[in-house]
C-alpha cells in the first residue's frame, strides 16, 4: 500500500495540484480578459463600456458565464450530434493542454520536455479541428464556409510561424523552451531578429483567429461563421478556448522573442519582482496589442489574408531565415552540439 | 512499470481500433477522424518508445496539415456511397493483393534477424556517443552525415511532386485582371488626384 502510495498515488495528485495551479489562474484570467477587451475597445471608443455589474463592471464576466451556463444547449435536427458536440470541447481541450509545457520561471512548469517548442506548435496546429469539425456538423452554409475560412487561413499562417520558430531554435541550438528563454539572459531575440518578431506576431493575429484576420466569423457576410448554430455552453467553450488561445500565443510570444520571465536588464530594481510577475507582465502586454490591433484596423479582404501569408511572410520569413542561419554561421556564433 | 505497460496497451488498442474504424465507418468525414486518432495513438507510442521528436514531427506533419488537407477535401466531396459500395467485390483481389504485399513486408522487417542479423543494424542504427543527447540531435547526427544523399533525394522527390501537382492543375487563362498591389502602392497623389477649377454653372 505504502509503495502503491509513494510510487503512483502520490505523485499522481501532486501533478494533479500543479495541472489545478494553471487551469484555474488560466480560466480566470480568460473571463477577465473578456472584460478587458470590452473595456480597452470601449477607452479607444471614447465609450465607458461594462460599468454596471459590480465595481467598475468588475462582475461582468462571471454574470456572462453564468447566462451562458443556465442557457438551453440546442443541437439542430440536421446536424451530425456527436462530431457537433465533440467540436467545442476539443477547442478548449487543446486550448488548456498546451500549457503544460509553458515554463513560468526557473523550473516551474508541468512537463519540462525536451521537445517543448514542437510541442506547442503541434497542439497550436491542431486548433484548426476544432473549428472545422464544427462548421461540419453544423449542417449550415454559413458554419461550413467559415470552416473552410478558417482552415486555410491557419494552415497557411502555420507555416511562417514554423520558419520564425526554427530561426529562433537556431539561435538556441535546444528545442527545451526552458532553454530557449535562458538563451535570451544577454540579448531578447525581439532586438536581432525584429522582423521574424514582427512576423510572429502578425502569424499569431491569424492563426487564433484575431482582427483584423476574423474571416471565419466575419459577421457581415457570414453571420457569425463556424460557431453560428451553437448556443449555451458548446458556445460558451469555443468563446473561452479562442481566448486561452490569444493567450497561449502571447505567452509563446514572450518566450520565443520577450526573454520569459527573465527581467528586461538584471540589475537591483527589475530583479526585485519574481519571474512570473515578469511573465505575466509580458503576457498582457501582448493581450494588450492582440484588443489594439482589434480596435485599430479594419478586417483584410480573404484573397489579401491569403496574399500576405503565402506571397509575403512565406518567402520573408524564409529569406530572413536563410539570413539568420548565414550570420551565425559566418561569426561562429552558431551553439555547440551539447552532448 | 505498471503505468508504462498500461500506457502502451491503451495506444496499441486504440489505435487499431480506430485503424479498423476507418475502414468500417459509413461516413467518410468520420473516417478521416478516425484516421486523425490513429495517428495520435501512433504518437503516443513513440513517446512511450523515446522518440518524442518522431512523435511531434508525425503530429505536426501528418495531424496538422495532410489531415487538414484531407478533412477538407472529403467534406467538399459529394460522394455517392451506393454507387461507392457497387464496386466492392470487384476491386477485392486488388485490394486483397496490396494487403498482402504489405503484410509480407512487414513479417519481412520482423523477421531480418533470422534470415540477416547484419541487416538488423539499419533499423537500430544510433550514433555512437548518443547517450546524453536529445532525440533531435541524434536524429540529425545519422540524417546529415551517414544519410545526407539519401535525405537529398527525398528532398528532390517531394520537389518533383510538387512541381508535378502544379504542371497538372495550371491553366492559364487570358482577360484576368489581376491586382497589382505594388502598382497601388506606387501611385501618388500626383496621379491619382486631379484638382480642377470649375466655374459655377458649368460642370467639368
Amino acid at each position: 500500500m505504502a509503495e502503491l502510495w509513494h510510487g503512483y498515488l502520490g505523485p499522481g495528485a501532486w501533478i494533479v495540484f500543479k495541472i489545478l495551479l494553471i487551469v484555474v489562474p488560466l480560466l480566470l484570467g480568460v473571463a477577465y480578459l473578456t472584460l478587458a477587451e470590452r473595456k480597452v475597445l470601449a477607452a479607444m471608443q471614447l465609450r465607458k463600456g461594462p460599468n454596471v455589474v459590480g465595481p467598475f463592471g468588475l462582475l461582468q464576466p462571471l454574470a456572462d458565464g453564468l447566462k451562458l451556463l443556465l442557457k438551453e444547449t440546442i443541437i439542430p435536427s440536421g446536424a451530425n450530434p456527436v462530431v457537433f458536440l465533440a467540436a467545442p470541447m476539443v477547442t478548449f481541450i487543446l486550448a488548456i493542454v498546451a500549457w503544460a509545457v509553458i515554463p513560468f520561471d526557473y523550473g516551474l512548469v508541468v512537463a519540462n520536455i525536451n521537445v517543448g517548442v514542437l510541442y506547442l506548435f503541434a497542439i497550436s496546429s491542431l486548433g484548426v479541428y476544432g473549428i472545422i469539425m464544427a462548421g461540419w456538423a453544423s449542417n449550415s452554409k454559413y458554419a461550413f464556409l467559415g470552416a473552410l475560412r478558417s482552415a486555410a487561413q491557419m494552415v497557411s499562417y502555420e507555416v511562417s510561424i514554423g520558419f520564425v520558430i526554427i530561426s529562433v531554435l537556431m539561435c538556441v541550438g535546444s528545442l527545451n523552451l526552458g532553454d530557449i528563454v535562458l538563451a535570451q539572459r544577454g540579448l531578447w531575440f525581439a532586438i536581432p531578429l525584429f522582423p521574424m518578431f514582427v512576423v510572429f506576431f502578425i502569424s499569431a493575429l491569424a492563426e487564433t483567429n484575431r482582427a483584423p484576420f476574423d474571416l471565419p466569423e466575419a459577421e457581415a457576410e457570414l453571420v457569425a461563421g463556424y460557431n453560428v448554430e451553437y448556443s449555451g455552453m458548446t458556445f460558451a467553450l469555443f468563446f473561452l478556448g479562442e481566448y486561452a488561445n490569444m493567450i497561449l500565443m502571447s505567452a509563446m510570444t514572450s518566450i520565443l522573442f520577450l526573454g520569459g520571465w527573465l527581467p528586461p536588464l538584471l540589475i537591483a530594481p527589475f530583479t526585485w519582482l519574481p519571474g512570473p510577475v515578469w511573465f505575466a507582465l509580458k503576457i498582457a502586454l501582448c493581450l494588450f496589442v492582440f484588443l489594439w490591433v482589434r480596435a485599430t484596423f479594419p478586417r483584410y479582404r480573404y484573397d489579401q489574408l491569403m496574399r500576405l501569408g503565402w506571397k509575403v511572410f512565406l518567402p520573408f520569413s524564409l529569406f530572413w531565415l536563410v539570413v539568420t542561419a548565414g550570420v551565425l554561421v559566418a561569426f561562429g556564433w552558431a551553439p555547440r552540439l551539447a552532448g | 512499470m505498471i503505468v508504462y505497460a498500461a500506457a502502451f496497451y491503451v495506444f496499441a488498442a486504440m489505435a487499431i481500433a480506430s485503424g479498423a474504424m476507418v475502414i468500417a465507418s459509413r461516413n467518410p468525414v468520420h473516417s478521416v477522424l478516425f484516421l486523425i486518432l490513429a495517428f495520435f495513438n501512433a504518437a503516443g507510442l513513440f513517446v512511450l518508445m523515446g522518440a518524442e521528436f518522431l512523435a511531434m514531427i508525425l503530429v505536426i506533419v501528418y495531424v496538422g496539415a495532410v489531415a487538414v488537407l484531407f478533412l477538407f477535401v472529403v467534406m467538399m466531396l459529394d460522394i455517392n456511397f451506393a454507387e461507392l459500395r457497387q464496386g466492392f467485390l470487384q476491386y477485392l483481389p486488388i485490394g486483397g493483393l496490396v494487403g498482402l504485399i504489405l503484410l509480407v513486408e512487414l513479417l519481412f522487417v520482423a523477421g531480418t534477424w533470422v534470415f540477416a542479423p547484419e541487416a538488423g543494424q539499419i533499423v537500430s542504427d544510433r550514433p555512437s556517443g548518443s547517450g546524453g543527447t536529445t532525440n533531435a540531435h541524434a536524429i540529425g547526427l545519422v540524417l546529415y552525415t551517414k544519410y545526407a544523399y539519401p535525405f537529398q533525394l527525398a528532398g528532390l522527390v517531394l520537389l518533383v511532386a510538387m512541381i508535378g501537382a502544379i504542371v497538372l492543375t495550371f491553366r492559364s487563362r487570358d482577360g484576368v485582371r489581376r491586382q497589382r498591389v505594388a502598382d497601388q502602392l506606387a501611385r501618388g497623389p500626383e496621379s491619382a488626384v486631379e484638382l480642377r477649377k470649375v466655374k459655377s454653372g458649368e460642370g467639368v
